[in-house]
């Protein structure tokens, strides 16, 4: 039973953290990119499809970073090169994603997807409990943990991370420096879509193998509020992505347990733990403004 | 061209718009000698520069150094051949370390050990550092020794320094200086930008004076006089202010503050701790400090933008603790913040709404009593303002952010004098603007003393406020000392003062000692 | 290759007018290319996404019928993203308003006289503020991000609607289906025209949406509020020097902005549907975001761009019917539409130009 859940739990917290990791690495850089919702919704369609057609899970996931990277490479050319307002401009690529999936997607409604089946790791898949729960899972988990390592590692032990945090710091400055603020800005928002779109494929080839309409449910939102809460550092993002997962799990179970409650309630209960958590870290100041990207959300136009 | 020439600009012009920010100009430098370059602000020393070090293409006209041609593609091929740069606007990160800002400027040092290559060479060089201090506890000396250390570990051979005393106190010039003479003994050659004469004539071997883009004269500054320079770099006489008597000492007080304390705003903010000072009715108090010693806090804290929540503030007697932006204008205060863009103006803004920034009360004649707009009437300010300061712009009724820096200034100050404030406080009051229009701001402020209003004038150019102010007061790190009469204090002492409390590094072991 | 910006010093009058047109354009294009993908002669299926709603009278009703909710809920986001407050859940207050209005006629259904409809529609109005002041007060008090709180409040907003139908608010007669009583004749907002060859569903909303939006325009342009507003987003600091206090204009712009979403609410339910069910709206909260930027943030344009998103939902549906294709072509179309908006508006704010600086540098330099 307890493996069960926290099997479930995880099942429930890889895209969150997936997500979340790409969108940190983007505001990290100074772009708020608030179509994680699209590029999520329209990688979790481009890995069902394409997993259907060829039978081949993992070409699904390579086909939904690579669409994930092509909606971040709309929205770059926009915010960074256009200097669209980031935040508009994230809302229209959640629309236009959700339309895009929705057109896609129509011909797979019913369907059965195909299955990221579960990888062992030898020796330490036999442990107890641990072993069934963190070794035996399928790729995209191992995966979301080297993400959220290897994110770690090259924001704070790397040049190349060194200047995306000034990039997203202070522009201007780095400008001056002679780095390529525009440059940075695009790859780091080409990274965010990557990782959205593999986070949506987790959802068709691992959460749920299936194809339904707006399956992302607003995790992609969720995501975003997990990178504030995780005041943009990574570890706590994985902490973040878990107790979501957990508060996703616990409505079934609650249910299960055959408490009285309208499942609506159940239902609503991530997005009002969103709503408190934003409280909690918003009235610790002193916890969110010392990671803050200080340029979050401004574009940059170099002087002539 | 000479054996040791290291570098040549042959009719370099750089064009934007309509302006010709730099026009053919043409000037070598030495191998080990020491260049100034003079001019105002705006004078095209910035433009100049950064093609210099690859921030800005030229149109036309080329560089050679030593002796070949060079492009300049990006600041990183400057780098390569040998040029240093230390930027007057410190392109520095608050949330790093030292050493992180040093790593980012130096794209191919190792970062490993690279702190203690900073502090080696700091120490050789006379600038005390803490490579792993974060640059939003520094003070903005030790920063700029962050960006000179930066520039060092290149080991250039030509070193450009950007107005680099505008943001130190006295005492801190007088050592900078011998680090550059140090330079220069090692065969290094330093391009030093300044519009201070008097620096330029201690310090350099030679002196280029740039006016509106050209290259205009060329000079030995021992032999010159500071006057003559000056004249050299605005192409006349600027007008001397014309003093007036000082106020009585029994004039009712304008601004009485006693105990003022305010907590740091954001992260990176400075607290006020027990501010008090008088200012009476018909005196200039100037307020001295540098860059980022409370000056902001203390303006906002004046004009009601930060509430007062801890000690006493009175405006002519009136009690004004409690009153917000619009209350203490009501009173007769006036306010003039130091940024002009996004403070004072809103860029988008045509001139006659920014009257209305300041100036939306129904007293103003601009709103009715059903808080609509009079439009025209704004307008009509507008038009005053403008005649009376002499505001000049292209157009009628321009966006603020059409005008120039100067230009700006003097509408915003003019908006404010248009009230006929019999309170004004003032934060840089000719921050960026260029000579002439400063001397006529200053006046302005002078004029409006002699009418028995107080001012107070916050402001980082000591010269200016031995100019205006009847008294100084310094602040360095949120505190402010009492005022003395300007007639009886000196540079040396406002020097002391300003380095206040605010000298952690020298603390550190080690920190004083030069090796040379 | 480098793109490069130069700020233009000033905007002309006649590039803020034709940007929305530049934009419209683009999406039609890209439209044509988009069909041609699929398919269809881009051409014809054009002609039936664009024209085919507009030739016949009931669909011009009906273009009235999803332009009002469209037009007041932009509205009231012309306010609010003046001031740089990013409301994004007016979906959710469109639904807090349609409940709060709904909740007069469920609950008593025998109310009657002309008093239940003015009741109906300050009540919507009071439920969207209620539900818009949750961002604002966060906002103001903790500093929480509004554009996340205000978005989670439309999932919750949704399913405590879905939880009204299928519990509270269900019709005893309904035989279990999840929907709302019908209103009583009272409760209902009046069609303008219901007879004669010109007659259609069109009601009273459009009137009350172009009210709305000439009461915003002049609050805006003309009044001291309005400089409040706008200042307040264009430079908060400089509004703070002004002597505007920023925490009551956020709650200003969020309660006026969720009154109207509710308003929007309260007319959608009081005229095109007449009862309540589960799903009452085809995200018009959000698609009032792109009516709001295509009409440039300005109240009389938003009422023309209101039209024109109308225009495509009927276009979604009518080439559904005519091509066979899906209607989510409709947010392909209105998402496409916003990037081109976006788009076209840095072109009249800077000059745009692609450079080679690398090779014009060296060709001086010899």
């Amino acid at each position: 039973m307890i493996e069960a859940i926290l099997l479930s739990v995880i099942t429930a917290a890889t895209p969150l953290l997936i997500a979340a990791m790409g969108e940190l690495v983007a505001e990290r850089s100074g772009v708020l990119n608030l179509g994680v919702e699209g590029m999520m919704v329209v990688g979790a369609v481009a890995a069902f499809a394409v997993a259907k057609e060829t039978g081949s899970p993992y070409a699904g996931i390579l086909a939904a970073a690579l669409i994930g990277a092509l909606m971040a490479a709309l929205f770059a050319i926009l915010t960074v090169w256009f200097v669209t307002n980031q935040v508009a401009t994230g809302l229209a690529l959640t629309l236009f994603g959700l339309g895009v999936a929705g057109m896609i997607g129509e011909a797979y409604v019913g369907f059965p997807g195909v299955s990221l089946g579960a990888v062992a790791i030898p020796v330490l898949s036999d442990l107890p409990i641990v072993g069934r729960v963190l070794f035996d899972q399928d790729p995209l988990f191992y995966f979301s943990i080297l993400l959220t390592a290897g994110v770690a590692w090259f924001l704070f032990y790397s040049r190349a991370g060194l200047r995306l945090r000034a990039v997203g710091d202070r522009p201007e400055a780095a400008h001056a420096l002679g780095l390529h603020v525009n440059r940075v800005r695009t790859l780091a928002v080409l990274f965010g879509g990557v990782c959205a779109g593999i986070a949506g494929a987790q959802l068709t080839l691992v959460y749920t193998p299936q194809w339904v309409e707006n399956i992302t449910a607003g995790r992609g939102w969720i995501a975003l509020a997990l990178v504030v809460f995780a005041s943009w550092r990574p570890f706590r993002v994985l902490a973040g992505a878990y107790l979501f997962g957990a508060v996703t799990i616990a409505q079934f179970h609650v249910q299960a347990i055959g408490v009285n409650v309208p499942s609506q309630l159940l239902s609503a209960l991530p997005y009002l733990a969103t709503i408190l958590v934003l409280v909690l870290i918003a009235s610790n100041r002193r916890f969110t403004r010392v990671n803050t990207p200080a340029a979050l959300g401004q574009p940059f136009v170099p002087d002539r | 061209m000479s054996e040791d020439t290291l570098l040549e600009t042959r009719g370099l012009t750089k064009v934007f718009g309509s302006l010709r920010a730099c026009d053919e100009v043409s000037l070598s430098l030495g191998t080990g000698e020491i260049v100034a370059l003079l001019g105002e602000n705006g004078a095209g020393k910035s433009t100049l520069v950064k093609q210099l070090f690859g921030a800005l293409q030229p149109d036309e006209g080329e560089i050679l150094w030593r002796g070949a041609p060079v492009v300049m593609a990006e600041p990183a091929v400057a780098r390569h051949l040998g040029i240093g740069m230390v930027h007057q606007h410190f392109s520095l990160f608050e949330a790093f370390t030292a050493a992180e800002n040093i790593a980012l400027g130096l794209p191919d040092e190792p970062m490993k050990g690279l702190a203690e290559r900073a502090r080696e060479t700091s120490r050789a060089y006379g600038l005390p550092l803490d490579p792993y201090a974060l640059v939003a506890d520094l003070s903005v000396g030790e920063r700029q020794r962050i960006e000179i250390v930066r520039c060092l570990l290149q080991n250039p051979t030509l070193v450009i320094m950007d107005e680099p005393t505008s943001v130190l106190t006295p005492q801190e010039v007088d050592r900078l200086f011998v680090t550059l003479r140090k330079l220069k003994a090692e065969g290094r050659t330093v391009l030093y930008i300044s519009h201070k004469l008097e620096e330029v004539r201690a310090l350099c071997d030679r002196a280029i004076v740039m006016r509106a883009g050209r290259l205009v004269a060329e000079a030995d500054p021992k032999t010159e006089t500071a006057a003559s320079l000056a004249a050299a770099m605005v192409g006349g006489e600027v007008p001397a202010v014309r003093h007036r008597a000082p106020p009585p000492a029994e004039a009712v007080p304008a601004l009485d503050i006693a105990a003022l304390n305010t907590p740091a705003e954001h992260q990176f903010g400075v607290s006020l701790a027990d501010i008090s000072l008088t200012v009476r009715a018909g005196e200039v108090v100037g307020i001295a400090g540098m860059a980022g010693n409370g000056q902001a806090e203390l303006f906002d804290c004046l004009s009601g933008e930060i509430a007062t929540v801890d000690g006493r503030l009175q405006i002519f007697g009136v009690s004004a603790e409690r009153l917000g932006v619009d209350g203490r204008r009501a009173l007769g205060a006036a306010f003039v913040p130091e940024e002009r863009l996004g403070h004072g103006a809103v860029p988008g803004f045509d001139l006659a709404e920014n009257v209305l920034l300041s100036r939306h009360r129904r007293e103003d004649g601009t709103v009715t009593a059903g808080g609509l707009l009079r439009r025209g009437r704004a307008r009509r300010i507008m038009r005053r303002v403008v005649e009376r300061m002499d505001v000049r712009s292209s157009g009628d009724n321009p966006p603020a952010r059409a005008l120039s820096g100067g230009n700006l200034q003097k509408f915003v100050v003019g908006r404010e004098l248009d009230r006929a404030p019999r309170l004004l406080v003032i934060n840089q009051p000719t921050w960026g603007v260029d000579a002439g229009a400063a001397a006529n701001i200053r006046q302005a402020l002078i004029d409006l003393a002699a009418t028995g209003a107080g001012v107070v004038a916050i402001s980082q150019d000591l010269d200016e406020l031995f100019e205006i102010a009847d008294r100084i007061a310094v602040i360095a790190g949120g505190r402010l000392s009492p005022p003395e009469p300007a007639a009886t204090m000196t540079r040396e002492a406002i020097g002391i003062l300003m380095g206040g409390v605010h000298e952690p590094a020298d603390a550190a072991p080690g920190g004083e000692t030069l090796a040379t | 290759m480098r793109l490069e910006l130069e700020r233009r010093p000033r905007i002309a009058w006649w590039a803020e007018l034709g940007a929305p047109l530049i934009a419209l354009a683009m999406t039609v294009v890209i439209g044509a290319i988009l069909f041609a993908a699929l398919g269809h002669p881009p051409l014809r299926a054009l002609h039936a996404y664009f024209i085919e709603p507009l030739s016949e009278i009931w669909s011009l009703h009906e273009l009235t019928i999803k332009a009002a909710p469209l037009i007041i809920i932009a509205v009231g986001l012309s306010v609010c993203f003046r001031s740089n407050n990013w409301n994004i859940g007016a979906e959710g207050q469109f639904v807090l308003g349609a409940i709060f209005a709904s909740a007069l006629p469920i609950l008593w259904p025998s109310a009657a006289g002309a008093w239940v409809l003015p009741a109906m529609l300050l009540l919507g109005m009071l439920g969207g503020a209620l539900w818009a002041a949750i961002p604002a007060l966060l906002k103001n008090r903790f500093g929480t991000n509004e554009i996340l709180v205000s978005l989670m409040l439309v999932y919750v907003a949704g399913l405590f609607l879905d939880w009204l139908v299928r519990g509270p608010f269900r019709n005893p007669e309904g035989y279990n289906f999840p929907e709302s009583r019908n209103f009583g004749a009272d409760a209902i907002l009046p069609e303008i025209i219901s007879t004669g060859i010109y007659g259609g569903r069109a009601n009273y909303g459009i009137v009350v949406a172009l009210i709305v939006a000439v009461i915003v325009w002049f609050m805006l342009a003309r009044t001291l509020r309005g400089f409040e507003i706008t200042i307040t987003g264009a430079s908060p600091r400089a509004a703070r020097f002004a002597g505007f206090d920023s925490k009551r204009t956020t709650l200003f712009a969020f309660l006026f902005c969720g009154a109207l979403a509710g308003l929007a609410g309260t007319v959608e339910v009081t005229g095109a549907i007449g009862q309540l069910r589960p799903s009452i709206s085809p995200g018009y909260g959000f698609t009032a975001i792109i009516v709001a930027f295509l009409g440039r943030l300005n109240p009389l344009a938003i009422v023309v761009a209101g039209f024109v998103l109308a225009l495509s939902y009927l276009g979604g549906e009518a080439t559904q019917i005519s091509l066979g294709l899906t209607d989510e072509i409709t947010r392909v179309f209105q998402g496409v539409l916003l990037f081109a908006v976006l788009a076209s508006d840095t072109l009249i704010r800077y000059r745009v130009r692609l450079t080679r600086p690398h090779y014009a540098a060296k060709e001086t330099a010899r």
